[in-house]
C-alpha cells in the first residue's frame, strides 16, 4: 500500500500523523509551551477587558450586582469552553493560530472541551500553570493534564498552500539519472524558490547543478526549466 | 497520467468542493444541497492520495490536503444542541452514572458527612472548637448571620438581593464543586481534601449555631436546598474520586486510557451535580430566606431528600429506546 512517505519518516518533529476514515492521513503540528503560553497571556487580558465591561452593570444595584456575579462565574469558568466549541480556539489562541482538536484531528467537541477546561485548575497549581508546564513538557505532544485526559491536542493551523502558477517554458529534460526523490526535490524548490533570498536559492541550486558545471544565476533557472519538463511528464518520465 | 490532465478532470469537482466548504463555514446550511458534500468529500480524499502517490506537485498536494483537511472540520463538526443534551443527561445518563459507580460515590459522601458529623458533635459540645477552623471576626459573621432577632436570616442583604445572592451561591458552589473534581485528578488527593475540609467547616457552623441557640434560624433556612448542594458536592467529590481511582487501580488499561474511560463519567456526574447546584441555588435564594413556618420548611426538606433518594434510585431505568 502506498503512503505518504512523512509517515515512515522518524518523529523528530510536532508533526503527528491520524488517519482519517477515509484512509488518508492529517498531519497535524502540535503546539509547544511558548505559543501556549502568549494565548494564555492574551485570553488572560481579553477576561480583564469582559469584566471592565460588567462595570455598568453595578449602577443597576442588586439587580446588577446579580447579573455581573453570574457573568463572572460563566467568565471564570466557560470563556474557554465557549470559544474552543464555537470556534476552535479560544480568541488568545486564534490570534497564535493555534486550534484546540481531539486527538483524532476531529474538531473539539463539548465534553472534550469542558474536561480539559476544568482540569485547567489543576494544571495551574501550584501557582502559573507549574504543574502544567511540567506535565506538557514531560509529554512529546506537549499535552497537560487537563489534554491528557480529555484525548485532546493543541495544534497550530496549517500555513495556506503556495501554487506556482503554469510554467511559462517549455522545459529542459533532466538528466536521466536522476530518481524520483530527485525529481521531487526539483518540483519542491521550484514551488519554494520564490520564498527564498537569492543567495540561498544559488546555494540551493548548486547541489544539483554544480557537477553540471553551472553556477551562479544560471542554476535556479536551470532547475526551473527541469521543473518545468518535469510537469508534463509521468513521474516515470514518459512523455503523457 | 499527467498533472495538468489530472487537474483539468477533477477541476469541477474541487470548485463544487470549495463553494459547499465556503458554505459550511459560513453556517449557510442547505440541506438538499449539503446531501452530496459526503460523497465529494470522500472523492477529495481520493485526489489527495492520488496525487501523493503519483508524485504531483507539492504545490497541488498542500493545496487538496488543505481543502481535505477543512472538509474533515466540518465533516465531524460536532452539534451542540444543550437542550436535549441537559434533558437526556437528567433523565438517564446521570442517574446511571450515579448508580454504576454507587463505591467512589459512597466513599465521597463518606468523606463529607462523618468529618461533618463529628464535627457538628465536638462544636456543639465545646463552643471553642470551631475557631480552630475561622477566626473570631469570621465567626462574629456567622453569628451575626443567622441572629434570630433578625429579619432575614441567612442573609448578608435585604431580601430584595434574592438574584445577587442567586448568582452568589451559583459562583461559590460550583466552584467548590469544579475544584473538588478537578483536584481528584492529583490521585483523588485535592477531592479528599476539599471534601473532608467542607465537611468540618459546615459541621462546625451548624454545631456552634446550634449551641449559641441560633438553631432555630439555621436549621430552617437550611433545610430546603441541604438535599441538593450537600450531595451535589458530594457527588463532584465523587466524581474525582473516579479519575483519582483509574490512576490508583487501573485495572487492566494502562493508567492514561483508565483515566479516559473513567473521565467520561466523572464529566457526566459533574454535568449532573452542577445542574443540581444550579437547582439548590435557586431554592437557597429564593425559597430558605423566605417567611413560611418552619414546620413547612422542614417539610420541603424531607421532600428533597425523598425526592433525591428516589431519583437516585429509580430514573433512567428500563430500555434506552423508551
Amino acid at each position: 500500500m502506498n503512503r505518504h512517505p512523512r509517515e515512515h519518516a522518524e518523529p523528530i518533529d510536532t508533526l503527528r500523523l491520524r488517519e482519517t476514515p477515509e484512509g488518508i492521513d492529517l498531519g497535524l503540528r502540535v503546539a509547544g509551551p511558548v505559543p501556549r503560553a502568549l494565548a494564555l497571556a492574551l485570553d488572560f487580558l481579553i477576561r480583564g477587558g469582559l469584566y471592565l465591561l460588567l462595570l455598568p452593570l453595578l449602577a443597576l444595584a442588586d439587580l446588577g450586582i446579580g447579573l455581573a456575579l453570574l457573568a463572572i462565574f460563566a467568565i471564570e469558568w466557560f470563556y474557554p469552553v465557549v470559544f474552543e466549541v464555537w470556534r476552535g480556539a479560544t480568541p488568545g489562541k486564534r490570534a497564535l493560530g493555534l486550534r484546540v482538536v481531539h486527538e483524532d484531528a476531529t474538531p473539539v467537541g463539548l465534553p472534550a472541551s469542558t474536561l480539559r477546561n476544568l482540569l485547567r485548575t489543576v494544571d495551574f497549581l501550584p501557582a502559573g500553570y507549574a504543574l502544567g508546564l511540567a506535565v506538557s513538557l514531560a509529554d512529546r505532544d506537549f499535552r497537560r493534564i487537563g489534554d491528557l485526559a480529555a484525548a485532546t491536542l493543541v495544534v497550530h493551523d496549517e500555513r495556506p498552500a503556495t501554487r506556482r502558477g503554469p510554467a511559462s517554458t517549455a522545459g529542459q529534460r533532466p538528466p536521466p539519472e536522476f530518481d524520483a526523490a530527485t525529481r521531487a526535490a526539483i518540483l519542491a524548490f521550484a514551488e519554494r524558490a520564490p520564498a527564498l533570498a537569492d543567495a540561498r536559492r544559488i546555494e540551493l541550486a548548486e547541489v544539483l547543478t554544480a557537477p553540471r558545471g553551472v553556477r551562479g544565476t544560471a542554476a535556479p533557472a536551470l532547475i526551473a526549466d527541469w521543473a518545468a519538463w518535469i510537469d508534463r511528464v509521468t513521474p516515470d518520465g514518459r512523455a503523457a | 497520467m499527467r498533472q495538468q490532465r489530472f487537474e483539468h478532470q477533477h477541476t469541477a469537482d474541487w470548485t463544487r468542493y470549495r463553494a459547499l466548504l465556503e458554505q459550511l463555514e459560513q453556517r449557510r446550511r442547505r440541506g438538499a444541497e449539503l446531501a452530496e458534500f459526503p460523497g465529494l468529500h470522500r472523492r477529495l480524499c481520493a485526489h489527495y492520495a492520488l496525487a501523493q502517490t503519483r508524485g504531483y506537485t507539492p504545490g497541488l498536494i498542500a493545496e487538496l490536503e488543505q481543502l481535505v483537511r477543512r472538509g474533515h472540520a466540518q465533516l465531524h463538526h460536532p452539534r451542540l444542541r444543550l437542550g436535549p443534551r441537559a434533558l437526556r443527561l437528567m433523565a438517564r445518563d446521570f442517574p446511571r452514572a450515579l448508580r454504576r459507580h454507587a463505591a467512589p460515590l459512597w466513599l465521597a459522601a463518606a468523606l463529607l458527612f462523618v468529618p461533618m458529623a463529628a464535627m457538628a458533635l465536638g462544636a456543639y459540645h465545646d463552643p471553642g472548637l470551631i475557631l480552630t477552623l475561622i477566626d473570631a471576626e469570621q465567626l462574629a459573621e456567622l453569628e451575626a448571620l443567622y441572629d434570630p432577632t433578625r429579619d432575614h436570616p441567612g442573609q448578608v442583604r435585604p431580601a430584595d438581593s434574592d438574584l445577587a445572592m442567586f448568582s452568589f451561591y451559583v459562583r461559590n458552589n460550583v466552584g467548590i464543586g469544579f475544584r473538588s473534581f478537578a483536584g481528584g485528578v492529583l490521585f483523588g488527593i485535592g477531592s479528599v481534601v476539599i471534601l473532608v475540609f467542607n465537611g468540618l467547616f459546615i459541621g462546625a457552623a451548624a454545631g456552634h449555631l446550634s449551641a449559641i441557640g441560633h438553631g432555630i434560624t439555621f436549621w430552617p433556612f437550611v433545610s430546603g436546598h441541604a438535599p441538593f448542594e450537600l450531595s451535589a458536592i458530594a457527588i463532584c467529590g465523587g466524581a474525582g474520586l473516579l479519575l483519582g481511582k483509574a490512576l490508583f487501580a487501573p485495572g487492566r488499561l494502562p493508567r492514561l486510557a483508565a483515566l479516559r474511560v473513567n473521565a467520561r463519567d466523572a464529566l457526566v456526574l459533574v454535568a449532573g451535580a452542577a445542574l443540581m447546584l444550579l437547582g439548590a441555588a435557586l431554592i437557597e435564594a429564593f425559597w430558605s430566606a423566605g417567611a413560611a413556618p418552619v414546620a413547612v420548611k422542614y417539610a420541603v426538606g424531607a421532600a428533597g431528600w425523598t425526592l433525591l433518594a428516589l431519583y437516585i434510585a429509580l430514573a433512567g431505568r428500563g430500555d434506552d429506546a423508551s
